[in-house]
């Protein structure tokens, strides 16, 4: 996983993680997070990654970074069609639904 | 909205400026199953009635990779001539936005299956220029929204959108160029052909569809415009939704001309989404680009990596068939054309049909002549493109071979043609309806070069003291009197014989 770059905020010197890049996290995950929360994520957040960089320091140079525990590749399955769920069951977990469809919020500014 | 008086003159943009393109084609594989599911991918269903717990994200779902997703995936970069990854995994690219249920869309991200190719493509004037690929990776399709309320569906004033998952999890390949630069004024035509080489790849490896219109096939234009002294490239936008090849042409025309009148006049280009519209061929702003790293990639962690062999990569090289270009200069040499006799064919839209007319059991020279004469005019006269024509290859190849074996001269083979295209069925029907069979009696041809003789004794005269050019004037009183129901070399020989015997 790669951590966004630090952008500016209060980082303190040899901090893992700056109020900056959790106010851009935040942002990035729709969470409102006031200005006093911003600082105690920060150093919460902070002790974690520094608890999880250790890790690091075991690694030796010979050991690529592993990002699946189980030693496999390949792992496919055949191009054969299997049933779908009908429209109803599909639907059935849905908080809204209209036509067929599921039914959202509106999307602010955000056209893809 | 851009006014045409925010637009710079074309010519004046490649004055002061060059352009430089990016485009990145989306293409839906033809797999009749999702790429993590087994989930049908027919288009057209009713809404949600082809989705699973997977592709709809609900909790403890597992995806599994399908084989030809990726095999199709390794198909194409070695069309591409790209090199194909030893290993590589897919990654998660997370965003919130509802045509994804899981809230991310699992894509690759820094290990592309296929990457570092080229792809030459054929410019009208029959030249070629060389298109490098940075990448092509695969993904998977979204949903599709609908915005309900604000107007003609946008999501501008819209009260609440309806998702319809159906397409999401369709196996995607998106292929990405690496920056084209030196284009010129020819910027436009060079993503238009680039676009259509890419097509008619895909559908020479019967991977996609290829529908630009059905959406299996979608480009995004990145253009950006240099001044001529410049070292870096200029700010650039992206232009989505171009539908067409056509759109794709006219779209980044207008991005040139527009970027150009906003630096002229010392503006700056912002980095953004935008939208290509068809009716007024312009492109409308879209949402301010978020970076790469905003959407937070990170290795999928239910999907084990894939390490093609190289022994399966070279199987799959030994599948690809005879590719469209090679297959293009082995046909110009095959019916003998010149690079500018074969490029017509191409522009007239006439090599398919001729290939198909052939196939159906006709001489190439014969297919070729009627496609891109008689039946070329027909098809200016009606305003209509040459595939248009209601008209198959194989009824036409029938009309050839009928004329090869001597039932047809060439004037009735247009009057059978002429039936086909007013609908009247086959060229046997037609000439059995029509009464077009050639006179092949030769008492009936006798009786008519008889008649002609008679009428014409001058010229009679002429023929019997040895002056054989003259028989012209008598075979085309018969072919008259037959109505071009006869073999004019036929006629011809039964006029000198009667004319020695007299
Ligand atoms: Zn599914």
């Amino acid at each position: 996983m790669s951590l966004p770059t630090p952008s500016g905020g209060s980082a303190s010197e040899g901090r893992a993680i700056s109020r900056g890049d959790v106010a851009h996290l935040a942002k990035l995950a729709r969470l409102a997070v006031t200005e006093d929360e911003l600082d105690l994520f920060a150093g919460q957040l902070d002790v974690i990654l520094q608890s999880v960089a250790t890790v690091g320091e075991v690694a030796a140079d010979d050991i690529p970074p592993t990002s699946h525990a189980v030693p496999l590749t390949n792992v496919f399955r055949e191009d054969v069609v299997r049933p779908c769920l009908t429209q109803e069951q599909a639907l059935s977990g849905a908080p809204a639904a209209e036509d067929g469809r599921f039914r959202v919020p509106r999307i602010l500014g955000e056209e893809q | 909205m851009t006014s045409v008086a925010d637009l710079m003159a074309y010519d004046e943009v490649l004055d002061r400026f060059d352009p430089v393109l990016g485009l990145e084609v989306h293409t839906e594989l033809n797999t009749q199953t999702k790429m993590f599911c087994g989930c049908t991918t027919t288009f057209g269903a009713e809404q949600n009635t082809q989705t699973c717990p997977i592709c709809l994200g609900l909790p403890g779902a597992l995806p599994v990779v399908n084989a030809v997703g990726i095999e199709s995936a390794i198909r194409i970069g070695l069309a591409l001539n790209c090199e194909i990854a030893q290993w590589c995994r897919f990654a998660r690219k997370n965003y919130f936005y509802p045509d994804m249920p899981k809230n991310f869309q699992t894509s690759q991200y820094d290990e592309p299956i296929a990457f570092n190719g080229w792809l030459d493509v054929l410019l009208d004037d029959g030249s070629v220029f060389r298109v490098e690929i940075e990448r092509a990776h695969m993904e998977e399709d979204t949903g599709k929204s609908l915005h309900v309320g604000g107007s003609a569906g946008r999501i501008h004033g819209a009260e609440y959108s309806l998702l319809d998952y159906n397409r999401a999890g369709v196996p995607l390949i998106e292929i990405v160029t690496k920056p084209i630069t030196g284009t010129g004024e020819r910027a436009p035509e060079v993503a238009r052909a680039y676009v259509s080489a890419l097509r008619d790849l895909l559908r020479a490896l019967n991977v996609s569809d290829v529908r630009m219109d059905q959406g299996s096939l979608r480009c995004d234009a990145n253009v950006s415009l240099m001044t001529k002294d410049a070292t870096e490239f200029g700010t650039r936008t992206e232009t989505k939704n171009v539908n067409s090849l056509r759109s794709v042409e006219r779209a980044v025309r207008f991005e040139m001309c527009r970027q150009g009148a906003i630096l002229a006049t010392g503006g700056s280009i912002l980095q953004e989404t935008r939208h290509y519209e068809e009716v007024s061929q312009s492109t409308r702003s879209g949402r301010i680009k978020e970076t790469a790293e905003d959407y937070r990639y990170f290795p999928e962690p239910d999907l084990v990596p894939i390490a093609p062999s190289r022994e399966w990569v070279e199987q799959l090289r030994a599948t690809l068939p005879e590719l469209p270009w090679e297959r293009n200069n082995r046909l110009k040499a095959d019916w003998n054309l010149s690079d500018e006799e074969f490029r017509d064919l191409v522009n007239a839209g006439a090599l398919e049909l001729i290939v198909a007319t052939v196939d159906a059991g006709a001489p190439a020279d014969e297919a070729r002549s009627w496609w891109v004469a008689y039946l070329t005019q027909q098809a200016n006269t009606r305003g209509v493109e040459l595939a248009e024509l209601p008209i198959t290859p194989a009824r036409l190849a029938r009309v050839i071979v009928l004329i090869a074996e001597g039932k047809l001269t060439t004037t009735l083979a247009r009057q059978v043609v002429d039936g086909v295209l007013a609908g009247e069925g086959e060229p046997d029907e037609i000439i059995a309806a029509r009464g077009l069979a050639v006179v092949s009696d030769d008492s009936a041809l006798l009786a008519a070069v008889d008649e002609a003789l008679a009428e014409q004794p001058d010229i009679a005269e002429k023929i019997r003291s040895g002056k054989v050019a003259a028989a012209g004037a008598i075979v085309g009183a018969v072919m008259k009197k037959t109505k071009g129901q006869a073999d004019a070399k036929r006629v011809r020989e039964l006029i000198l014989e009667r004319c020695a015997e007299q």
